[in-house]
């Protein structure tokens, strides 16, 4: 196995340190991330502050400031581009990437106690975390510094010094620290201190000097005292390698240099001047370094940053040696040569395209290609590799073009970003794993909003997760922009955000707010379209007018309701009514409210409002509550008034009648011991006439001007009811009926009395005559009737009331009055 | 089984299975074993999307109607509370909460229906048991798919709350349930509306629209035209009664959620040798919707055509039995009997609706139907519409029904363009008088909402708009309709009406009309994505705020 390296340069540096990295504490962001220099930091003399320094990538400087705070004792940045500062009394500094203070958290009493010895920051899938080495030899970690649980492991057998070295790991979901001790090694979980052997460590080793854990946490690299790399799973199960570098002194730091799905492992070790990388085989490639050096470990390689120049080392990807590799016969390399001839207008082009064809491996080649290009870093190169690709293209049908396409465009992103100006130094590789969500975060985050919405369009990414997003930032950070007016801000968010979809305009207004700028936020919610999102910032703004018109505009109920919850809580009861006076619609639901909840305060509000017709219909409501006759009568007494008051006579009078019948109730049920009270009219009556009290009803007719027909009707029905025939004929006869007699012919029918009912034949008119002969089951009569009348239809009708065997004269009688009908 | 809500233009099953899968999610959500709480007036709307078995695939093992007190044992691990965000049900989970066995404790959830509530959680924060909650969640239910051409909201106090209470909440839900609905079956491009509430709506729902901007959805328009109609455009076709099948099943007997019950006399199994001898004693329970065929086939038939229906399919069924001793040869055999269960199902189907026919004509053969109708019929041609009316006088001395009343009199309000103040007080003091003084509060509300009114000045407009929109046909063909106005033999629904003039020839034929109704009338145009834009005959979706 051959190891195949290249060294890119990245960037000259753009800054300008007079001593290089000498004595300086450094720390780089992983994926082309920012770096933090704490310069005069060895020095320690209490005169000159150390200054800490933030550069992108290139070396632009981002942030520089005298630090103030206490020792720091590492650098590091998290997985969103914030720099964690840990002091030597175990507090975290928390700064933006432009040095601005965040936060701070503390890694417990007793690391601030024993003081840190050493620390490290590592990545998991849980965020970032904090490891420390105490004064007392004890380890705590914190595996999520945004949701700080604190672990101290174990104690570590027989450790009486620091150990010479130890890492963080990430392994069964869980993050272990391990730790040599000389030539012992150790792993320390939330439980345990595990002593571990690496297999096949070489035994000439009397101690582990240097350990580096590969940036998916996959491989261990050992370096011991005897020069040897061991290199091996981190789960201490497999040995890879191991390789000699023949020098004996510690080294300054030590990297994993692989790419993913690589067939061998390769580590990185820098000495002073001196950078040796190991592999399978026993030689070592080595490198010369001119100057005080830092390795930043990334997923495919590692950056090796320096006074003046920014370098990124990495092992030669498949594609690209297949293609490049001196009189290289796969198929990509033919394809670029075909390319390159075709340019040249040379019939060789044809050669080299038949070879690869006849091998069929045309696609092969433009898939090499097309993956060789995204490994280039000279847009030059790129360009001839896709030109090549294109080409083979060409002579392919059907070949999708998703793979070339979306590499164009990776390309002109990734070219974009790596510029200069932008330092995000980023591999294709990175690029994919980090994902164009988590870049335009990062873009956005150094302010780079133009750029951000430029690769956002370009990319096409939904406007939503995109363009939108950015402009929310932009605005963000524009709301706190102090030296512009609020109506010059206002405007200028409003123009930018103007067509962009789904804008929280409630999320900036917040910022605004937060910055003291309560006008400009008042003045950004304006935009908001959901109210739903508006409302608890004006609340908390103390704007409650406008929530409340804004809760109503949404037409969301709930909403309402919270609003005036709030109102009710924060105001006066005048205040709170007043307000609710000029929302009708919060009127309204808060009335719903006290219908259900707060009767009284239902009252209070139709007093407020002087409506007189609904403080009548309260009172009335109020008086079915009530059990005692006083009572009832007291408040609807007061109902009364009220319905004088709304000038409506006519529910002021039925109140006055319901009273009056109900103290008339009162006073029959005292004399007569019937039960009446709460009764209508109609029942009363009814019940009066059923137990024979005639003159009772007669009175309650009288006083309550009943309609005529009404009472006929009720008292033949109560009087058929029970049977007393007498007094009902007796009835019949006082004087005309105003319902005429047909309806005592058929009550009496009702009730099984044919003998009753005949009486009142004669008396019906003489529209009703059949029907009353019919009722009564007198097919003659109503016959004769019928005729009499020379009605068609009443003819039918006793027809078809004749039964065929009995009533046989009677129907040929009819037929013929029938035709004679018809015909007149 | 959904397969009525496949038979319209529009497969509304979508709708469903998206109601069915959020369920299925919350419920899953509370793991293990699980006991459902209900608030009661859910259940029907519930049984419109899920069954009791997709309850169980979900490992809820008990339900409990939602009451004060403790809530009954059982060994789960879940108290699931579905309710409507209502504050007087949250005192009582707060109740239910509070008395739960200490030593024994089990996990709480709750689900609101269609939508959380801030207020409620509130109220539940008061009364010290928010905490008490793992889960809180709100399962939007707004739209119902009822049947395949049919969307409910199944809310059914939401007339009363939009004119009496003025609290448009439902209002709200009407407008959410339509972006719902327009996320699963495409924007609908045009929106046309009549009156205050459909105005609101429409304006709720671009509102909402702005709101989602930037998350367009990408589907083919399915609804071409959305028609936003207020109820109180229309008030006189719910008073009205009705006369189709269906319309007479729910005017007699009801009809709740897709489900009526019926007296059980009717429905007893005769078995031969113990005749009557064990009348059921619950009532009969039906679902009634477009997955049976019979019902599908008549439910919107006049009921005077509907026995001829019946007697026709009884001699298709009895045919098909018959064939049976056609069959010779084994193959026919085996066709027949594999035809059996779907036989056999049409044959107990058919005995229902004869039976159900049978107990309505009961009804609608009786004189007092007859009258009611013909009284009915004269206020809808406008006949005597401005005097009291003896009929309703003297159906108040025999103390019919209140509700029979009561619809006679806002009809005749209704189709008179309120009463002569005179007319009114009689008839509410004949109200007062026989049903009780307690019914001045009905009676009030009755005109705050509109439904009975004292006469303005206004001319009274309602023969013109009858004459219009042509409400009342003559020579109504009851057995085979070519016009709408069979459905209640003779009156065509106003709000019918409408949506044809719209879709032919157009709202501007009848602006003098419409301007009569209550309310504005409007018309909006919704975006549709570029690319997406429809194809013809789309089918018109109608939404009432009641």
């Amino acid at each position: 196995a051959h190891l195949d390296l290249k060294k890119i340069e990245l960037y000259e540096m753009g800054w300008n340190l007079k001593d290089g990295l000498r004595e300086c504490l450094v720390a780089a962001a992983p994926y082309g991330g920012p770096i933090a220099l704490l310069k005069g930091h060895y020095r320690r003399s209490p005169s000159a502050r150390p200054q800490l320094e933030i550069y992108s990538s290139s070396g632009l400087p981002l942030a520089s400031f005298p630090w103030k705070s206490g020792v720091v004792k590492q650098l590091g940045w998290t997985v969103s581009d914030d720099l964690l500062c840990v002091q030597e009394d175990g507090t975290v500094l928390v700064y933006d990437l432009w040095g601005g203070f965040k936060r701070h958290f503390s890694m417990g009493n007793e690391v601030s106690q024993s003081q840190v010895l050493e620390t490290k920051i590592f990545h998991s899938p849980y965020g970032t975390g904090v490891a420390i080495l105490t004064g007392a030899l004890r380890f705590t970690l914190a595996t999520n510094i945004d949701d700080i649980k604190l672990r101290r492991l174990p104690e570590v057998p027989g450790l009486q010094e620091a150990p010479s070295c130890w890492a963080v790991l990430t392994q069964d979901r869980q993050s272990k620290v391990l730790v040599a001790n000389g030539s012992q090694l150790f792993i320390l979980d939330n439980t345990a201190c595990t002593p571990v052997t690496p297999p096949g460590l070489s035994p000439q080793a009397s101690s582990i000097v240097h350990m580096c854990v590969s940036f998916s946490y996959k491989y261990l690299a050992l370096l011991t005292d005897s020069g040897h790399v061991w290199m091996g799973t981190s789960n201490l199960k497999e040995k890879l390698s191991e390789v000699d570098t023949k020098i004996k002194t510690p080294p300054k730091q030590m990297a994993w240099c692989r790419r993913p799905k690589s067939q061998q492992p390769s580590a990185v070790v820098m000495w002073d001047g001196l950078l040796i990388v190991v592999g399978e085989c026993k030689e070592t490639i080595q490198y010369h370094l001119d100057d005080d050096s830092v390795l930043v470990p990334e997923l495919d390689g590692v950056r090796i940053i320096s006074g003046t120049h920014h370098e990124l080392l990495q092992e030669v990807p498949g594609a690209c040696e297949e293609i490049f590799k001196i009189a290289s016969m796969a198929p990509g390399a033919l394809l670029l040569e075909a390319h390159k001839e075709y340019e040249k207008e040379s019939q060789k082009a044809d050669e080299y395209l038949r070879e690869i064809k006849e091998q069929s491996l045309l696609s092969e080649a433009v898939r090499q290609c097309v993956e060789a290009a995204g490994h280039e870093h000279e847009p030059e190169t790129q360009k001839t590799l896709l030109r090549a690709a294109s080409f083979g293209k060409c002579f392919l049908s059907n070949f999708p073009p998703e793979q070339f396409v979306s590499m164009c465009r990776d390309l002109r992103v990734l070219n974009a970003v790596r510029d200069y100006t932008v330092g995000i130094p980023l591999t294709h590789t990175q690029f994919k794993q980090m994902t164009v969500q988590v870049l335009i975060d990062r873009l956005v985050y150094r302010k780079l909003y133009p750029l951000a919405i430029e690769v956002c369009r370009y990319l096409k990414t939904p406007e939503y997760q995109g363009v939108s997003r950015v402009l929310k930032h932009w605005a963000c950070y524009k709301v706190q922009q102090k030296e512009e007016s609020d109506e010059v801000i206002a405007k200028a968010v409003s123009v930018k955000l103007a067509d962009a979809a789904g804008i929280s305009y409630s999320e900036i207004a917040t910022k605004a707010y937060e910055s003291g700028r309560t006008e400009l936020a008042i003045k950004l919610l304006e935009f908001e379209p959901r109210s739903g999102e508006q409302v608890p910032l004006l609340l908390k703004m103390k704007k409650s007018p406008l929530a409340l018109s804004k809760a109503i505009e949404s037409g969301d109920t709930d909403l309402v309701y919270t609003v005036v919850m709030y109102l009710k809580n924060e105001l006066n009861r005048g205040d709170f009514f007043m307000m609710l006076r000029n929302q009708p619609v919060a009127l309204s639901l808060y009335k719903q409210f006290c219908k259900h909840q707060e009767q009284d305060t239902l009252k209070d509000l139709f007093n407020q409002d002087d409506d007189h017709e609904e403080l009548g219909n309260f009172y009335v409501k109020a008086s079915y509550k009530d059990q005692r006759l006083e009572a009832r009568v007291a408040l609807l007494q007061s109902a009364v008034d009220e319905y004088y008051k709304a000038k409506n006579d006519f529910s002021a009078k039925t109140t006055e009648d319901e009273m009056r019948l109900l103290r008339f109730q009162r006073k029959l049920e005292e004399e007569k011991d019937e039960q009446l009270v709460g009764f209508s009219l109609q029942d009363t009556m009814t019940t009066l006439l059923s137990v024979g009290l005639h003159k009772h009803a007669e009175q309650l007719y009288k006083d309550f001007r009943v309609p005529d027909k009404r009472f006929w009707w009720l008292k033949l029905k109560a009087l058929a009811e029970k049977e007393d025939w007498e007094e009902l004929e007796k009835f019949g006869k006082t004087k005309k009926s105003p319902i005429g007699y047909l309806p005592f012919v058929e009550v009496c029918i009702k009730h099984h009395n044919k003998y009753e009912a005949k009486k009142y034949v004669s008396k019906v008119t003489p529209e009703q005559k059949v029907k009353a002969h019919l009722a009564v089951g007198d097919m003659e009569g109503a016959a004769e009737a019928a005729i009499e009348r020379r009605n068609e239809s009443e003819i039918s009708t006793v027809l078809s009331r004749c039964s065929a065997t009995t009533d046989h004269l009677l129907m040929e009688r009819l037929n013929r009055a029938k035709a004679t009908a018809v015909k007149k | 089984m959904a397969s009525h809500l496949f038979c319209g233009r529009v497969n509304l099953n979508i709708l469903r299975e998206a109601a069915r899968k959020d369920l299925r999610e919350f419920l899953d959500k509370c793991s293990g074993s699980k006991a459902i709480v209900w608030d009661e007036y859910l259940t029907g709307p519930f049984g419109l999307i899920a069954q009791y078995s997709l309850l169980k695939e979900h490992e809820v093992e008990k339900m409990f109607t939602l009451k004060g007190g403790r809530i009954p044992s059982a060994a789960v691990k879940n108290i699931v509370f579905f309710v409507r965000p209502r504050l007087e049900l949250m005192d009582i989970i707060a109740e239910n909460v509070a008395s739960e066995d200490k030593l024994h404790p089990r996990d709480f959830h709750i689900l609101f229906v269609p939508r959380r509530s801030l207020l409620c959680e509130q109220r539940l924060k008061e009364k010290g048991v928010l905490n008490s909650f793992t889960n809180i969640d709100e399962y939007i239910l707004d739209l119902i798919p009822y049947d395949g051409d049919l969307l409910s909201m199944e809310s059914e106090s939401s007339f009363r709350e939009c004119y009496l209470e003025s609290d448009q909440t439902s209002l709200y839900h009407a407008a959410k349930g339509l972006m719902t609905l327009q996320a699963l079956y495409g924007t609908i491009p045009q929106i046309f509306g009549k009156g205050e509430c459909a105005r609101h709506v429409a304006n709720m729902m671009l509102r909402m629209k702005r709101e989602f901007a930037g998350s367009h959805t990408q589907i083919l328009p399915v609804f071409d035209t959305l028609l936003l109609l207020d109820r109180n455009v229309d008030l006189l076709t719910p008073l009205a009664t009705q006369l189709t099948y269906e319309g007479l099943i729910d005017e007699i007997f009801s009809i709740t959620n897709g489900y009526v019950k019926l007296p059980p006399e009717k429905f007893a199994q005769k078995k031969q040798g113990e005749g009557g001898k064990d009348l059921p004693t619950e009532p009969k329970k039906l679902q009634l919707n477009s997955a049976e065929e019979l019902y599908a086939e008549i439910r919107d038939k006049n009921f005077n055509a509907v026995g001829a229906a019946l007697s026709k399919k009884a001699k298709v069924i009895s045919a098909a039995f018959e064939e049976r001793h056609n069959a010779k040869t084994v193959g026919e055999i085996k066709q027949f009997v594999s035809q059996l269960p779907h036989m056999q199902a049409a044959r107990s189907s058919l005995a229902n609706h004869t039976s159900i026919a049978e107990l309505i004509k009961d009804i609608t053969t009786s004189e007092d139907f007859f009258d009611s109708l013909t009284v009915e019929q004269e206020f809808m041609t406008g006949v005597d519409t401005d005097k009291v009316s003896t009929y309703i006088e003297d159906c108040v001395a025999q103390k019919d029904p209140l509700i029979k009343i009561l619809r006679l009199v806002c009809m005749q309000s209704v189709c008179n363009n309120g009463l002569k103040q005179k007319v009114l007080d009689f008839y509410k003091r004949e109200i007062l008088q026989t049903y009780g003084y307690k019914h001045i509060l009905t009676l009030k509300n009755l005109e705050k909402v509109g439904l009975l009114k004292p006469q303005s000045t206004m001319r009274n407009n309602y023969p013109t708009i009858r004459k219009t929109l042509k409400l009342w046909m003559e020579d109504t063909n009851e057995q085979n309709p070519n016009d709408i106005s069979y459905v209640y033999s003779g009156y065509a629904p106003l709000s019918v009406r409408l949506t044809q003039v719209l879709a032919r020839p157009g709202w501007r034929s009848i602006e003098e009309v419409l301007k009569m109704l209550p309310g504005p009338h409007f018309e909006e145009r919704q975006q549709v994505p570029t690319g997406l834009h429809k194809k013809r005959n789309k089918p018109v979706i109608l939404v009432k705020s009641a």
